[in-house]
């Protein structure tokens, strides 16, 4: 979501990094451009007032005009005010109550609480190994109970059974109720959508917060707000002592200035984020990667956690084998494809990379295709398994059936097999370095092995 | 919901009061009798900016007055009609309302937009208010996507007296809205409203499904989609402008609702996508009833947002 304000706050800042030296008027040129590239990207009007304040303090002190490099001194400075104000570190959901502990979701209309109610429910249930029971106190929107219930099924969590005409407080002390009997750790409440301005419906929520004292209030807020996300926040915040924000749509192009005012206005820290439709397209919010990604310095934290949640560690295990025994082959190629894929694809990864901003313009312009990998992938699929395990066997006319299978030219099968043999070739290499390496330090129990022919000789 | 019904104007009023107040608020904190010099233009832009209204028009706003007043007294009465008059001037040549033409029979309207905006439920209050005008209307379910969406919309088909077309969880979009087409044409219905899943506009394969829908929708009647209604929601920021650009490559975007115009949020945006992309308005919605869906009005909307 923050690419374009990466964008703007990139040339800005590569502006000022040319520079040897500084001066007060250079600092206040560049920050004027850091305001205007905050508005732009939605961050509300005071809150990006008082960044740029915070940040011309610090900024035309001594120690940035004296510093070798006063343009990345700025930028750091820019940096770590956008931490501060995005929250120093991430805070995961709360749990430390007498179970059930009751989780409270609120927001405005649309802003995504009966998704992000199941998607959190699914988190809780999968990675913390906790039993939650989700009950959707929304009496308002029609088929909105269903869409919880229909959602619970989908991520195979349990929802508290529908009775017809029940008043939100009732279904929360039932859901309490329920969940006590039957040994829930945690129970979600997902309620109707309201305006912070509606009286009425904020006095009902109020009733809920007061009849079941939540262990969490998370305001559930769409990162695509605009200015009126302080008024928002503030205003749930003053009336349900909100303890974080849930932000949704992450993965759409807005620019997420709602992110930084939200947190600035509230306090409170932002805890998720919603990045897709999928159920299990929730993540934990990291301030400092962030602001790492804001100001395109990348998240390589995130790339290798990303990494290890969608590598299988058996699959990986079984590729190093393959790899030893030098029998890498298509259908590991395919794997791999699939595995960048599932990191949210080259784009994805490229956006988790330092000094990506620049780079990403130098990529559109090249015509690199994010479909390439779709692509390759479908090359693949158009084979016999036979051509997936012994390359070799294909020749012209099947490359044109290949092509013509995976809606390709010849010339794209040639690409994706030239780049196979290209890694096979270098896995070759790696292996015999390995051999090499293990030769060396003559592993215990291990008779070094005699010299292979073609191979340099043990030194 | 309550049984009386306040009149048109009222309502809208009510509706847009809160984006009169609090941009009002501002401009008359600033401008009680005061010079408008630099520092003031700069804090007036500002105040626009914080209404979502957009650097542009904001620009344009404080352009005009500076050429008209620059370092006289002015008084916030001034101001405000300098603002109302510039967001008229923008405003007014998108006010049009939704023409039903009875020659297509039916009207083929695609609603579409992001996520949340309101789609479903701004299809229920169309219908409602077409019914009450004595056309008959089919609605097709075409958000298969998500959850207990299809039974939401049956639920404001029964309210409005509309018939709803509708196929299972999953099925693909462009199929319903095809059956949706057959089966106005079977009850010569006067208007056809297919509902679309939500989509971010940046997910590529979500819209070439949408594109999909359009092309199948023209294979049964060349002309259909009649209307592409794009439903924004007034608390998006400057997101809103790439919402209309892209929705309008893929799906040919004919006309705007602008809905949740009842909280604080100040649908500024409109002005700043009315200033750029001249697409006629054809609905603002402020509130959940039924009745809550309004047609556009210019002028209501400029004094509204100007606080007059």
């Amino acid at each position: 979501m923050f690419d374009s304000l990466t964008g703007r706050l990139g040339e800005v800042f590569d502006k000022l990094t040319r520079r040897g030296a500084l001066s007060e008027a250079d600092v206040d040129a560049a920050l004027r451009e850091v305001r205007v590239a905050l508005l732009e990207a939605d961050v509300a009007l005071p809150v990006a007032r008082d960044f740029v304040a915070k940040v011309r303090e610090q900024a035309v002190g001594e120690a940035v005009v004296k510093s070798v490099t006063p343009g990345q001194m700025v930028v750091k400075i820019v940096h770590d005010a956008l931490v501060e104000t995005l929250g120093s570190e991430a805070t995961e959901i709360n749990l430390n109550a007498v179970p059930p502990v009751p989780i409270l979701m609120v927001g405005l209309q649309g802003s995504g609480k009966t998704t992000t109610t199941a998607k959190i429910a699914k988190r809780l249930q999968d990675r913390d190994k906790k039993k939650v029971l989700m009950a959707s106190l929304d009496t308002r929107r029609p088929a909105a109970m269903e869409q919880l219930k229909i959602l619970g099924e989908q991520a195979e969590v349990a929802t508290l059974p529908i009775v017809e005409g029940q008043m939100p407080v009732d279904i929360a002390k039932r859901a309490i109720q329920a969940a006590k009997l039957q040994g829930f750790d945690a129970v979600l409440l997902d309620t109707a959508g309201r305006m912070h301005v509606d009286e009425a419906l904020m006095a009902e929520v109020a009733a809920v917060r007061d009849a079941v004292q939540p262990a969490e209030t998370l305001l559930v807020a769409d990162s695509l707000t605009g200015q009126d996300a302080v008024n928002v926040a503030q205003q749930f915040n003053e009336r349900l002592s909100l303890t974080g924000i849930a932000l949704t749509r992450v993965d759409g192009d807005g620019r997420g200035g709602a992110a930084l005012s939200m947190r600035a206005v509230t306090g409170c820290p932002i805890k998720l984020l919603g990045i897709g439709e999928k159920l299990d397209a929730l993540e934990a919010f990291h301030p400092d990667r962030i602001a790492g990604r804001i100001l395109g310095m990348g998240d390589v934290v995130g790339l290798v956690e990303k990494a290890a949640e969608t590598i299988d560690q058996q699959d990986a295990e079984k590729l190093a084998k393959k790899v030893q025994k030098g029998q890498f082959d298509l259908n590991d190629l395919l794997d791999q494809l699939r595995q960048i894929g599932k990191m949210g694809g080259l784009d994805g990864l490229m956006a988790m990379l330092p000094g990506v901003g620049q780079m990403k313009k130098q990529m559109a312009q090249a015509n690199i295709d994010p479909k390439l990998l779709k692509r390759q992938e479908a090359i693949i699929q158009s084979m016999t398994a036979k051509e997936r395990t012994t390359p070799k066997l294909i020749h012209a006319s099947r490359k044109k059936r290949i092509a013509a299978g995976s809606g390709t030219s010849v010339q794209d099968v040639n690409r994706l097999l030239k780049q196979f043999k290209q890694m096979s070739g270098m896995m070759k290499k790696v292996n015999k370095l390995g051999k090499k390496g293990l030769m060396r330090q003559g592993l215990p129990g291990m008779p070094g092995l005699p010299g292979a022919p073609g191979l340099p000789p043990p030194r | 919901m309550s049984g009386d019904k306040p009149g048109l104007f009222l309502r809208l009023k009510a509706g847009l009061n809160r984006t009169a107040t609090s941009l009002g608020d501002g401009v008359s904190a600033l401008f009680n009798k005061r010079k408008l010099d630099h520092a003031a233009l700069e804090d007036l832009q500002d105040l626009l900016i914080a209404a979502d209204l957009g650097p542009a028009v904001a620009a344009r706003v404080t352009e005009k007055l500076a050429a008209e007043r620059f370092d006289k007294e002015i008084s916030e009465q001034e101001v405000r009609s300098a603002l109302s008059d510039v967001v008229v001037d923008i405003l007014a040549p998108v006010e049009r309302p939704l023409r039903i033409d009875a020659e297509h029979r039916p009207h083929v309207v695609l609603v579409v937009g992001v996520n949340g905006t309101g789609k479903t439920t701004t299809i229920g209050k169309i219908a409602k208010g077409l019914r009450d005008q004595g056309k008959s209307v089919v609605l097709a379910a075409g958000d298969t996507f998500r959850a207990a969406a299809i039974e939401q919309l049956e639920i404001w088909g029964e309210r409005a007296g509309a018939i709803v077309v509708r196929r299972e969880v999953g099925a693909d979009p462009a199929a319903v809205a095809y059956e949706g087409l057959e089966r106005a044409r079977a009850e010569a219905a006067d208007v056809l409203l297919v509902d679309t899943a939500g989509r971010l506009q940046n997910k590529a394969d979500l819209m070439d499904e949408l594109a999909k829908v359009v092309r199948v929708l023209g294979k049964l009647d060349g002309t259909a989609p009649h209307d592409c209604l794009l439903v924004l929601d007034a608390t998006t920021g400057q997101n809103a402008l790439r919402q209309v650009e892209v929705f309008g490559e893929v799906c040919d975007v004919s006309g705007l609702a602008m809905t949740k115009l009842d909280g604080t949020a100040r649908g500024g945006v409109l002005v700043a996508v009315a200033e750029r992309f001249g697409l006629p308005v054809h609905f603002i919605g402020v509130g959940e009833g039924i009745d809550d869906l309004q047609p556009f009005g210019a002028r209501d909307f400029a004094r509204a947002v100007a606080g007059l």
